[in-house]
């Protein structure tokens, strides 16, 4: 995959970089690693790093060590669909152990691994702030709330099928 | 019914966009401060409302406000914090998601008292899809001339940028808060100087939580005065509690500061009970870092009187026996649940978001972690409590930010009130691995070991 964003990327680049004070361009660090996962693949690779160092005249080693202090941002490649599941107390007080167990068996995968087909990655996360609609994961950019093992497997199935539909 | 300030209009369709925010009486709070208060009569109004940050520390908004320095020449800036982390908490979110626009307007209120021209949310980054509602807010209200430049004719001219985070309880800190906006990792800085002295890019900075910003709104709108005759004592107002655990109706609820905790979990208006009938437990009525405390004194203070749902009656009787408004993450327990297992997942949280910086709270909560983990999973000794005591006794006060003093207490207030749980782990490892301990010795005892 070539490291490059698109021209209306690099307009946006530049209108974040406006919203700081002058020579103050490191702010626009995170924001420029969320683009970069979301355009390279769903995780950063050295050279992504490189390239967002380069963008706003940092050292590499500046953006690798924000990089990897926040959990957001994947450091090593993760499937189409990531789900990450919430394991915090009131999470757990709703079944959270329960579901985390049931889409093991289901994708016959541990906490961590990926499909071999690509498909699934299993994170477990902590808190996401949606403790009254427990237990939950976050699935892209959106939360999927009161899960139960009926509806994991309509998510699988949801997935399953827009993957074939892409293909 | 209780009196409501900001949800009072939340389920009007349509109250997200401007028209209908605007036609429903919105930014007439804006209209007033910045055509016909002054910068420091806002700051006045704030202080005489009493308002207290929501974001759980409690501290007075007016006062933080009026620390703000204003050297010459040397922009200012206002920080909305919106990193809403700390476990049970999630009232922000629904501010955000149902009110953009009473957030926005608050902030524009907030930022004319500060006389911050350029004004930034920090929101955390699993809200991935929040910020397009704000942005959209944002986009709508510079559009009708309440951002930009020279707003209303008023010579203000303020910006609003959203900025995402990306995954770190840490960064709702503030000085963590600041170095992630500033694109660095969130290690929390070390005080003084105060962000009210030196905060974002070396400049006096104010961070304050979106429900203490969203409520700068009615506070305009109705007069401090008048808003501190909502509520008790030092508790005026209206709080947000996100409720959650074993309730019938988990959610947000706006509450005025004069009801009893037991009319809370109870009342078919709030949490409608303990879910599928059973008995209360215990409660974490502040999010996870404040002490959780069972169900006897929950509802009745030591002194036996009636708990209130209020920052002063909520932490009577200190640690001892009582507990902190906090966020207002408001977690409840049934009969059936662990406390040890809860403690243990509270113990991985903080582990997982400790920044590292400082050695009690990095090796500290790692330490309780694997402790706890020993114990729920039947190999724990009768010393490993006492251990655990120890371990949470040397992190609190010996870290920079209150993140150790967080990871700490939840642990601590578990072996104060529920000791005799742990005891019943360790002690019958196969049992507990089976079956829950059930209630705690305020219950019948009978009918703890049945």
């Amino acid at each position: 995959m070539t490291v490059q964003f698109s021209t209306e990327q690099l307009a946006k680049v530049k209108e974040i970089i406006a919203r700081y004070p002058e020579g103050r361009q490191k702010s626009a660090l995170i924001p420029l690693l969320h683009m970069a996962q979301e355009t390279f693949g769903g995780w950063l690779d050295v050279p992504a790093m490189d390239y967002v160092a380069g963008l706003l005249q940092l050292q590499p080693i500046e953006v690798y060590e924000v990089a990897t202090f926040y959990s957001m941002f994947n450091l090593k490649p993760v499937g189409k669909y990531v789900f990450e599941v919430c394991q915090t107390g009131p999470c757990m007080l709703n079944g959270s152990d329960q579901i985390i167990e049931y889409i093991k068996r289901k994708l016959n995968i541990n906490v961590g691994e990926t499909t071999a087909d690509g498909l699934f990655t299993l994170k477990t996360v902590e808190c996401l702030g949606a403790c009254g609609y427990a237990p939950m994961m976050q699935l892209g950019k959106h939360y999927r709330e009161h899960l139960t093992p009926a509806k994991v497997d309509q998510i699988i199935e949801e997935c399953r099928r827009k993957a074939a539909e892409l293909n | 019914m209780g009196r409501k300030l900001l949800l009072d209009k939340a389920q009007i369709e349509g109250i997200r966009f401007f028209e209908t925010y605007r036609k429903e009486g919105g930014y007439a709070a804006a209209e007033k401060a910045l055509k016909t208060m002054t910068p420091d009569e806002v700051t006045e109004e704030v202080k005489k409302s009493g308002l207290r940050g929501r974001g759980g520390a409690g501290f007075p908004t007016g006062m933080k406000w009026s620390f703000l320095a204003k050297p010459e020449g040397v922009p200012r800036y206002l920080v909305c914090n919106a990193d809403e982390s700390e476990p049970g908490t999630f009232k922000d979110r629904y501010l955000m998601e149902f009110l953009p626009h009473l957030l926005i307007e608050g902030l524009l209120i907030s930022s004319y008292a500060l006389g911050s021209n350029k004004t930034y949310i920090y929101i955390r980054g699993e809200y991935a899809w929040i910020p397009e509602i704000l942005e959209q807010a944002i986009a709508e209200a510079k559009q009708h001339g309440w951002l930009g430049k020279n707003i209303q004719g008023s010579g203000f001219d303020c910006e609003i940028y959203v900025q995402r985070g990306a995954g770190a309880y840490i960064c709702g800190e503030e000085t963590a808060l600041i170095e992630s906006l500033e694109g660095k990792r969130g290690n929390p800085r070390i005080k003084p100087p105060f962000p009210a002295i030196r905060g974002a890019w070396d400049c006096p900075t104010v961070v304050n939580n979106v429900e203490t910003l969203a409520a700068v709104v009615p506070i305009i709108n109705i007069g401090g005065e008048t808003y501190a005759t909502y509520g008790t004592g030092r508790s005026t107002g209206t709080k947000l509690i996100s409720a959650c655990g074993n309730i019938n109706r988990p959610g947000v609820y706006e509450i005025e500061m004069n009801i009893s905790v037991e009319e809370f979990i109870y009342s078919d208006e709030y949490c409608g009970g303990i879910a599928n009938g059973k008995r209360l437990k215990a409660c974490i009525p502040g999010g996870s870092s404040v002490p959780v405390v069972p169900a006897n004194l929950l509802l009745k203070t030591a002194k036996g009187e009636t708990r209130m749902m209020t920052y002063e009656s909520l932490s009577d009787g200190g640690f001892q026996t009582g507990t902190m408004m906090g966020s207002g993450g408001f977690i409840v327990f049934d009969e059936d649940q662990c406390i040890v297992r809860n403690t243990l997942t509270l113990a991985r949280f903080y582990h997982h978001e400790s920044c590292g910086q400082c050695s009690p709270c990095r090796e500290g909560t790692g330490w309780m972690e694997k402790v706890l983990h020993n114990i729920e999973y039947g190999k724990g000794k009768m010393s490993d409590i006492d251990l655990l005591w120890d371990v949470q006794s040397k992190i609190e006060g010996n870290t920079i930010c209150p993140l150790g003093d967080a990871a700490a207490w939840p642990v601590a207030a578990a072996i104060r009130h529920f000791r005799d749980e742990f005891e019943w782990h360790i002690l019958h490892p196969e049992e507990a691995q089976k079956r829950n301990f059930g209630l705690a010795h305020y219950a019948d005892p009978l009918e703890v070991l049945a």
